[in-house]
């Protein structure tokens, strides 16, 4: 999970921006998005008010204008750590958009008309499929596909990777992103976004929060906030009038500081700030969510759909096993297949290199006698010829027999059964001769990614099912599938296989995730609840798609996964503890209110606080604090360890619930301790 | 303390069973009475014409307002001109405009509140025709849209059922036969049944009194058994003839209990995933389904801590007046019954509250400041079992709300019985759940706001800001009971209490169906181990805490300066 780009949690320019930022959200026509907090500007405006004419509403008491405005000023505080809350999280969003907007600056491009003229003009004015041209060291203007020409094009500017990729006409290497660079050769492009709606635009829009929607569940919970400060409204509505009844005239203000304490501030406030850093963490995995409900529809995936070459193997066979036949030993097939595979660069003959000299614990040195033989399509294998005149092969079984037998030797028995064996198992063998000798089997074995095992126990723990698609035969596929530890597999899988399995589940209320890359992914991508496309696939793949990933690294759906049931954790053991608190915050103000004119109330003053004064505002002040002593964990999110849900809930109500109901008791009892000897000064 | 258990006990064992018969109700599964009863059902389907077709949650809900309201005016119309001398041998005048709205409101909506002493104040006519035919119509409404309400969590059938079959359905194979069981049983104790006139007596002490008659056992069961509470007479059911012994007293209670509790049974029978505990070999015999289990936990504990408070506070009798030399050890009897006694008074004040009956045994006005709070406080949760079927669905809406926090913990969406909760539920449940504190918060400000209001309050203080709570509490739990000593028979109070029995009906009603008719036709979602499971004691747990925290601590305020107060203030 720390994969991600690290930095500091916050830094000064986000700190810069965030504090002036909480000002200028107090404009009431932004502060309306967020209900909750609205109120509590409301309440900020009639106590300020309340300062400057105290008894417009007929209150009374002693320093009333002095406890007003104390009153304001907490409640403004409140305001603007929440505001603060949000423009922390955004800055984090803005200051990776920037680093993205250098590459937007204006660029020149020169088109291609039909006759084939060029024209140089800025790159604002292309249109989509308008043709243009680009030269090495020039910048691609636009999302386009590639029509001619083959270049290697640098993306790190999109996606931190420095080495360039290989771009050509047609297959999955066609696709382009606008703000990356051509570094050799040239091609002509086809461009396929408008000015402003390019892959690059969307990303800077995303990650500054500039299009952030709000999500379902996001809807609900303000629904749910909003219901609840509507109760707590009519609670103090009605109290005023019930108070007047027994006797007691409440202060404007201190039924103002009734209400914000009880209606839900602490996830009010921090809201927006959960879900923009939802994204944000999302983003920091340089994977780009289209939308926020994508990330969020991730916590509730029940069935993953995955690739084996690339997403759950590496794709390359790396030898796991020697295997001597006939009469050789086990040492002398390592020494041959070793010597054979020095100058083999490919994954398969570098690890046979490595495999041979870790169970050997013989280092082998390049001589420049050896004369090396590619592999090639034709001979189906490679080898080496040494100095002394050993010929040295290894490659595909029968034309290795082939090969012994055309220089008069003879096939081990036992050869023919190891053969089949490791291909029983899934694995490749390759045959390794000496001359007309042969000597064993090297196993190549598909390799199973490092950590996957652990990462599929993980999901298994939360409930999700993971199915493997693979182009293999049932046996091998069924080999992989078991070491990897998926739940199924689907093998000799054909793309509309992979169409018709999400459908399946859907069917059954599942939701489904996919990592794809080609063009034939893309129906499939776009069928499953969530698409994950690779940004090296083609642009109808991440068209389909709900995220890209710019790494292309297929294994980061798992951590997706992982962030959309934190973002949700996050919200709901923050809604958790801001209504628990709401016990301790009646025991703290209700005595207080009533204890003047009603003096056995003091027996509900169960916390001891000094005065009426002290209590309510001790109340107010600890409603304040908590947000920016909450930002952190709204911003990292909540501890996520995959467990049972009973378990998670019960792990979760223990520490938001019940801590939500003991922490307010000490902390309005701390607060209470140091304010009443201030306020004691102060004359209240 | 041991004959509570021993009806706690009794009722358990008697809801199962009698739950397990509903869910066949419910579901138009075989039971053993089919014979008698098809032919009768079908017998009134075809005089009223009922087709039995299909409907959904609009159509259902239209279909009950509509019956009701016809009712309704029914009812009002013979109250008016109940004077006429049809089955009226006390010679009973009309009943004024404001008291029979109020009244055909009440009965209608199952609350029961009675500002009319049914002595002095209704015909045998009326007795009859209205209160008695709207306890059993209100009851079967309940019933009706509770059956409808769980048929669409439960999503197993594509529409909410048929309204008339429903009421139909409940009426002659539970109601009918139940009420007249029961009120054979309390006519063997002593309970009147008849049409004769009042009789005037010459007591020992030579004054004369009036002896009431009436058909009183008739009414007195099914006030039971629908969880309705009106009494015939004005003490209800402290009076000898509508409660002669302990026997009718526990028969009583366990009648008021038996259908609330027993929906709670039909509730898990019908929402059970038979699939899913039929996989170790054949279906298990199920007591109570899984999901049942911790809203029938929660609501017996709060019901049992009621009792228990209710009961030591009474226990604890009246410290002024041992000050002034009364001996308190059989604690606060100031307005009870002798034959009764402190336990009997207590555990009936707490079920009538708690299964929103509304029938008193004794004065609730005279309890102590803390048994008074008890009635108060299961009036307003309102799902402390409830009233017939409409507890049930409040007490779903606490689910749905506890569903909804517990599911964002797990890292989820919100799901409840494989249903998304999404926006339009939460907004749905946000409503039903403000409606109850707005009626009787805002109506009791207002009661004590303006004057007309204010002149009802026999009792000024903080005793007075009970009685004002409690009626409107009462009132918007369509519970019925009254603290008694509010002069509750004018203008302002007969409105209000009209309109706040009539919100806190139709209105939660109403959004508690569209909930149903919302999640039903949602596709399920599947079920792993990284669902919220809602049959657990975490679950319950956590149920528990949302309704104290947002239920309870809602009124927290005003209970303070009322019953706590006054509690504060008699024990300084």
């Amino acid at each position: 999970m720390n994969k991600g780009i690290k930095t500091k949690f916050i830094t000064k320019d986000i700190l810069k921006s965030s504090i002036i930022g909480a000002f200028t959200k107090l404009n009431p026509r932004y502060m309306m998005k967020n209900p909750v907090m609205f109120v509590v500007e409301i309440g900020f405006a009639v106590t300020l008010l309340l300062c400057f004419f105290p008894n417009i509403f007929g209150d009374e008491g002693n320093n009333l204008r002095l406890y007003n405005g104390i009153v304001a000023v907490i409640l403004l505080i409140t305001v603007l750590f929440a505001n603060f809350a949000e423009g922390v999280a955004e800055g984090r969003g803005k200051a990776q958009a920037q680093s993205l907007k250098k590459t937007q600056k204006d660029m020149q491009s020169r088109i291609l008309s039909d006759d084939g003229r060029e024209t140089v003009m800025s790159a604002s004015m292309l249109k989509k499929g308008d043709i243009v041209l680009v030269k090495m060291g020039e910048l691609i203007p636009n999302d386009g596909e590639v029509i001619e020409g083959i270049a290697s094009v640098d993306e790190s500017a999109i996606t931190g990777e420095s080495a360039p990729v290989l771009k050509e006409n047609g297959g999955d290497f066609a696709s382009v992103t606008g703000g990356t660079t051509v570094v050799s050769d040239w091609l002509k492009i086809r461009i396929t976004s408008n000015p402003g709606e390019s892959f690059l635009d969307k990303m800077i829009a995303l990650v500054e929060g500039a299009s952030r929607k709000k999500t379902p569940n996001e809807i609900a919970l303000n629904t749910l906030l909003v219901g609840l400060t509507i109760i707590f409204l009519i609670v103090i509505v009605t109290l005023y009038p019930i108070a007047v009844y027994s006797g007691v005239r409440l202060q404007i203000s201190t039924l103002i500081a009734l209400t914000v304490c009880l209606i839900p501030t602490t996830i009010g406030g921090l809201l927006s700030a959960i879900g923009i850093a939802g994204m944000d963490r999302v983003t920091r995995f340089n994977v780009i969510a289209l939308s926020g409900k994508a990330v969020e529809v991730c916590g509730d995936v029940d069935t993953m759909i995955l690739d084996k070459t690339g997403t759950i193997t590496y794709g390359n066979r790396m030898a796991a096993k020697f295997i001597p036949v006939g009469n050789a030993s086990e040492q002398e097939l390592i020494r041959y297949a070793v010597i054979s595979s020095l100058k083999d660069d490919t994954p398969e003959g570098k690890s046979v290199v490595e495999l041979g000299e870790h169970l050997s614990g013989l280092h082998q040195e390049i001589n420049p006698g050896m004369e090396f033989m590619e592999f090639t399509a034709q001979t189906r294998m490679s080898g080496v010829d040494l100095s002394d005149g050993t010929r040295i092969r290894k490659g595909a079984s029968d034309a290795i027999q082939k090969y012994v037998q055309e220089l008069g030797g003879f096939i081990p028995k036992d050869l023919e059964a190891q053969v089949n064996e490791v291909a029983k198992l899934g694995g490749t063998p390759l045959t390794v001769c000496v001359g007309n000798r042969i000597l064993g089997v090297i196993y190549l074995k598909d390799t199973i990614k490092s950590g996957l095992v652990e990462r599929f126990a993980r999901l298994r723990a939360i409930g999700i099912k993971t199915i493997m698609c693979t182009g293999d035969n049932p046996l091998t596929a069924a080999t992989i599938a078991q070491e990897a530890g998926v739940d199924s597999f689907i093998a000799e899988c054909k793309p509309e296989d992979k169409i018709a399995l999400i459908k399946a589940e859907q069917s059954e209320g599942k939701i489904v995730a996919m990592t794809g890359d080609g063009t034939n992914d893309a129906p499939a991508l776009a069928q499953a609840n969530v698409g994950i496309a690779m940004n090296s696939g083609t642009s109808a793949a991440k068209e389909a798609a709900n995220m890209v990933d710019l790494d292309s690294d297929p294994t980061k759906i798992l951590d997706v996964v992982e962030i959309g049931k934190q973002l949700l954790i996050t919200r709901g053991s923050l809604t958790t503890f801001s209504i628990a608190n709401d016990v301790a915050k009646y025991f703290a103000i209700i005595p207080a209110m009533f204890m003047a004119v009603i003096p056995q109330m003091k027996v509900l003053n169960i916390m001891g606080l000094s005065t009426s004064y002290s209590a309510i505002l001790s109340a107010l002040i600890f409603n304040a604090i908590i947000i920016p002593c909450l930002i952190p964990l709204a911003m990292k999110g909540v501890k996520y360890k995959p467990q049972r849900s009973e378990n998670m809930l019960s792990h979760n109500m223990l520490i938001y619930g019940l801590g939500g109901i003991i922490a307010p008791f000490i902390g309005i009892k701390v607060i209470d301790l140091i304010i009443s000897p201030l306020l004691a000064l102060l004359g209240l | 303390m041991l004959q509570i258990i021993l009806i706690l006990v009794i009722f358990i064992a008697l809801i199962i069973p009698m739950g397990k018969y509903l869910y066949h109700i419910a579901v138009d599964q075989h039971t053993f009475a089919d014979p008698v009863f098809n032919r009768v059902d079908n017998a009134v389907y075809r005089i009223c014409g009922i087709e039995k077709k299909e409907m959904n949650w609009k159509q259902y809900a239209i279909a009950m307002l509509v019956t009701n309201v016809i009712m309704v005016l029914v009812g009002y119309l013979i109250l008016r001109i109940q004077a006429l001398p049809i089955l009226n041998p006390n010679g009973i005048g009309g009943m004024e405009p404001s008291l029979s709205f109020n009244t055909i409101i009440s009965f209608m909506t199952n609350t029961n509140l009675q500002h009319y002493s049914g002595e002095s104040g209704l015909s045998y006519l009326s007795q009859m025709m209205v209160i008695i035919f709207m306890m059993f119509a209100s009851a079967a409404t309940g019933f009706s849209v509770a059956m409808a309400f769980v048929r669409g969590l439960a999503g197993k059938t594509k529409s909410m059922g048929n309204f008339y079959v429903d009421l139909i359905r409940i009426t002659t194979r539970v109601l009918l036969p139940l009420s007249l069981l029961i009120g054979l049983v309390l006519v063997s104790q002593g309970v009147p049944q008849n049409l004769s006139a009042n009789v005037t007596v010459q007591t020992i002490a030579g004054k004369y009194q009036d002896i009431a008659m009436g058909p009183i056992a008739a009414l007195e069961s099914i006030k039971h058994i629908g969880t309705n509470g009106g009494g015939f007479l004005g003490a209800n059911s402290s009076a000898p003839f509508e409660n002669p012994n302990v026997i009718t007293n526990i028969i009583e209670m366990l009648s008021m209990m038996l259908l609330p509790g027993s929906c709670v049974i039909a509730f898990g029978h019908m929402v059970r995933n038979r699939k899913k505990e039929t996989k170790k070999g054949k279906e298990k015999k199920v007591l109570i389904g899984s999901e049942a289990k911790p809203i029938f936990a929660v609501m017996l504990i709060i019901l049992i801590m009621g009792v228990i408070v209710c009961f030591a506070a009474e226990q604890a009798g009246n410290p002024i007046l041992k000050q002034i030399g009364l001996n308190q050890s059989m604690g606060n009897m100031e307005g009870k019954e002798v034959r009764f006694g402190i336990a009997q008074s207590a555990l009936f004040t707490t079920v009538t509250t708690a299964f929103t009956t509304g029938s008193i045994n004794n004065m609730h006005d005279t309890l102590t400041p803390l048994g008074g709070v008890v009635p108060l406080m299961n009036m307003m949760l309102n799902v402390v079992f409830g009233g017939k079927g409409v507890g049930l669905m409040n007490m779903i809406l606490y689910v749905i709300l506890t569903v909804f926090i517990c599911g964002l913990m797990v890292g989820r969406t919100p799901e409840y019985l494989s249903k998304k909760i999404e926006g339009k539920e939460m907004k749905l449940t946000a409503l039903g759940i403000i409606i109850h504190p707005l009626l009787i918060l805002a109506f009791s400000a207002l009661a004590i706001a303006v004057p007309a209001g204010l002149a009802g309050i026999s009792n000024p203080g903080y005793h007075g800001l009970t009685q004002v709570i409690y009626e409107y509490a009462s009132s918007a739990a369509n519970n019925g009971s009254g603290f008694e000593g509010l002069g509750d028979n004018t203008y302002f109070w007969n409105i209000t209490t009209g309109l706040v029995m009539f919100f806190g009906r139709y209105l939660s009603i109403i959004i508690q169906l569209a909930i149903a008719g919302s999640l039903m036709i949602k596709q399920p979602v599947s079920e792993s181990i990284g669902t919220l499971k809602t049959d657990t004691r975490t679950f319950g747990i956590s149920l528990f805490m949302v309704i104290l925290i947002i239920a309870a601590l809602t009124f927290f305020p005003a209970m303070v300066l009322g019953p706590i107060s006054e509690h504060l203030t008699l024990w300084n």
